[in-house]
């Protein structure tokens, strides 16, 4: 157990990095909309290569991260029923989940997506559009991901079996922001208000 | 067994999605995992080519290639900058004082303000978050009806979710394959029916139980002139002025300079003079203390103007044309970072938490919506489309009889299901059938979002009232929030009501689509006699179909 443990962390402080780092991606696909935007508008000129950009940047954004998003537990779940349930049986439907539905459904689609990507590199690829960019690095990016996904699933699999052998806290798994309450402290601060809520008062003694 | 599987394979494959969504799993891969399980099953018993599957890279590669969905962390992004950068409490202050003094004033101006925010960031939490925390104890200080106050605050939150630029119509347009742009001019009046709405049922109350909406007290008021007055007439002057000013641009200057310019195009850009009139006086007044506004005028003009230029920035270059939603949600984006660093909110940590919740944001709506597409692949593989049409279309009272099941469907399923999951998963099946009944598209579309709208608003899960709830003080019971959005749920039915008694409420005018005509005219870009940067085009007449671009109609003398 233990090796698979320090297995995990690796693999979730590694997504982790992936995820971080790509959303910069975010900041650079907005900065070139818009300027491509005001440049067409304001000189009548552009090119194809600055709408294909934004979109390989949005595929590695929300390709990339996904597994970061795993590790946070933010993939949206519909709880209405499971909820009830006590929190060990929660953890062993996941792990049928992972089992049974995430790690079957990301290493097929892998399996499907490597040649593909594989195709388009060995061809050189190039888009249709006049102007266009290389196509295999925005393809490449599709195994790419599913890749670091089953990665992931991998290590979600490990702390769930390792919480219900009681070595893992479930910390380690349970969605970071369950409450609001990172997004309230935040928007409080950022508007310096003064609230008579529960939560204001722990900000104010951090202040 | 098999030939029973062959025979019933479609509805087998959507009863055992209900199972698998029902296990609490993510969404995305349940989603995923049950199209691959019946993609192989259905080639097992030879349904299905073995070919089908291996055309999942290329419906991924076309997830990425979406251009429309890319406005989606576009405008969260933006609207999550907003929220942070102070916009909203300055508004519900500045507003709160200028509508305060009358009966019910506080609950207009959260209204008020609410449809502004929808305007700005599409984003829910954000406006009931800042609304519940600055509105709400200011209402409960001064003796508001706590069922009302909490009500008002959770139903205008969700404005954001039926006014453009909402994620909602985005990921309708997406799904009913209609374009952004239609979409939010569609939902853009019936937005307005619904804020005009709730602010009558806030008159309604106002007379039928006074005591539930009292007036802000005198010592209250702390916008007033040191003598005492309000100051009102100050504003009303100075409004007056940015009017007489834009006027005279008007008459004087376009018409004269650029007799032929277009109607609409002349009314933007003298506003726009107007505006920066007003804006620029009150500016001047507050930087030199020139004493010559009310303290009143100065604060409202000052505060209103930067949302309503975010506005006009966004669905202003929209629906005019100018830009496509994308790009509106690009621009959108850095005028927020604009705004807050204006407003010197904009620190590294702000940018980078705001970066961070796009990415996830992003990550969850797009993975459901690639198991949705693994899902419909194999759906329709086996002729699951097929099997809903029969289901909805052999309904008694055909197209009325259709809407009123789908209608009530997608109001009971907002109890449980939050509108992403509707959207991706609903939408893919009903779509199809509304259209082969002849039934406009943006029409259902906006229809169907002001339905799901309620899903935010339904006790027990309706996210609002959740939000509202962790920032409402403790002496705010919960069944005063849920209660107090049960009849807010009630217009909304009305809205719903209106919009399908009343089709005419959303009518557009279909504009030619302008990503085809940006991408024509790159392609004639390299034509060597072709566009000249800089040179003015007149945009009549303009087919599509033509070198000449409509975005390059304004002048261009800058």
């Amino acid at each position: 157990m233990p090796f698979f443990l320090s297995l995990s962390q690796s693999i979730d402080r590694f997504n982790e990095r992936i995820g971080l780092t790509i959303s910069w991606a975010l900041l650079a696909a907005v900065l070139i909309c818009s300027g491509n935007a005001l440049v067409r508008y304001m000189f009548n000129t552009s090119s194809n290569a600055w709408l294909e950009i934004q979109w390989y940047l949005f595929g590695a954004i929300f390709l990339l991260a996904s597994p970061y998003t795993l590790k946070r537990n933010e993939h949206v779940r519909i709880d209405v029923i499971v909820g009830r349930l006590p929190k060990r049986t929660q953890v062993w439907i996941d792990v049928f989940g992972f089992l049974l539905f995430l790690l079957p459904a990301s290493v097929l689609i892998l399996c499907f997506a490597v040649p593909f990507a594989l195709e388009s590199v060995r061809s050189q690829e190039m888009s249709s559009n006049a102007g266009g960019l290389i196509v295999w690095p925005a393809k490449v990016l599709i195994p790419a991901g599913f890749l670091l996904l089953t990665l992931q699933g991998v290590s979600e699999l490990i702390k769930r079996i390792g919480f219900l052998r009681g070595v893992v806290d479930a910390s380690a798994f349970e969605k970071q922001q369950a409450t609001p309450e990172e997004e309230i402290e935040a928007i409080a601060a950022a508007n310096q208000l003064k609230v008579s809520t529960p939560l204001s008062n722990n900000t104010a003694a951090e202040a | 067994m098999t030939e029973f599987l062959i025979a019933n394979m479609a509805p087998v494959m959507f009863a055992t999605l209900v199972v698998f969504l029902l296990s609490g799993f993510p969404v995305a891969f349940s989603l995923a995992a049950n199209g691959l399980l019946f993609g192989l099953i259905g080639i097992e018993v030879g349904l299905l080519k073995p070919e089908l599957l291996q055309a999942l890279p290329n419906r991924l590669f076309g997830i990425m290639g979406n251009d429309t969905l890319l406005a989606i962390p576009f405008f969260t992004f933006m609207g999550l900058i907003l929220e942070r950068s102070g916009m909203a409490e300055d508004l519900l202050d500045t507003i709160g004082q200028l509508f305060g003094p009358l009966r019910g004033g506080i609950a207009y101006a959260v209204i008020f303000v609410g449809a502004l925010l929808a305007a700005t960031t599409g984003v829910v939490a954000a406006s009931v978050i800042s609304m519940g925390l600055i509105s709400l104890p200011v209402m409960l200080r001064y003796g508001y009806d706590r069922k009302v106050a909490a009500g008002v605050i959770a139903a205008s939150g969700t404005l954001a979710q039926i006014i453009p630029p909402s994620l909602v119509l985005i990921v309708m347009a997406d799904q009913l394959g209609r374009s952004v742009g239609d979409m939010y001019q569609a939902a853009f009046l019936p937005g307005l029916t619904l804020t005009a709405l709730y602010a009558l049922y806030i008159l309604a109350i106002s007379i039928l139980k006074p005591a539930a909406l009292p007036a802000l007290p005198p010592e209250a008021r702390n916008l007033r002139e040191s003598d005492g007055s309000n100051g009102l007439q100050s504003l009303a002057a100075l409004l007056a002025a940015g009017w007489a000013a834009a006027w005279s641009f008007k008459t004087f200057y376009l018409a004269a300079a650029k007799p032929n310019l277009a109607s609409d195009e002349a009314l933007v850009y003298s506003a726009v003079i107007g505006v920066l009139v007003a804006y620029g006086s009150a500016l001047a007044n507050k930087k030199m203390k020139l004493g010559l506004l009310s303290k009143m005028a100065e604060q409202v003009v000052l505060v209103l103007v930067p949302p309503l230029a975010l506005i006009f920035l966004v669905l202003g270059t929209i629906f005019v044309g100018i830009a496509t939603p994308t790009e509106g949600g690009g621009m959108g984006a850095l005028g927020a970072m604009i705004l807050a660093l204006a407003n010197r909110r904009l620190s590294m940590d702000l940018l980078k938490q705001a970066m961070n919740s796009t990415t996830r944001l992003s990550c969850f709506v797009l993975f459901i919506l690639i198991g949705s597409s693994v899902f419909s692949l194999v759906f329709r593989g086996i002729n699951g489309d097929l099997w809903v049409e029969h289901l909805l279309s052999s309904l008694p009272g055909g197209q009325a009889g259709f809407m009123i099941v789908v209608n009530l469907l997608f109001f009971s399923l907002a109890f449980f299901l939050d509108f992403f999951e509707l959207a991706f998963i609903l939408v893919p099946l009903v779509g199809p059938v509304a259209d082969k009944m002849g039934i406009d598209l943006i029409w259902f579309g906006v229809l169907l979002s002001v339905n799901m709208q309620t899903s935010f608003m339904h006790p027990p899960f309706g996210f609002a009232l959740f939000y509202l709830r962790s920032v409402a003080p403790k002496e705010v019971k919960t069944s005063e929030i849920y209660w107090g959005a049960v009849p807010f749920v009630g217009i909304q039915v009305l809205m719903v009501a209106l919009i399908i008694a009343f089709p005419s409420m959303i009518s557009v005018a279909s504009k030619t689509d302008m990503k085809e005509q940006i991408e024509l005219n790159i392609d004639m870009g390299t034509d060597p006699g072709g566009d000249m940067p800089g040179v003015d085009f007149p945009a009549e007449g303009d087919t599509g179909g033509d070198v000449t671009p409509t975005f390059s109609s304004a002048p261009a003398e800058k």
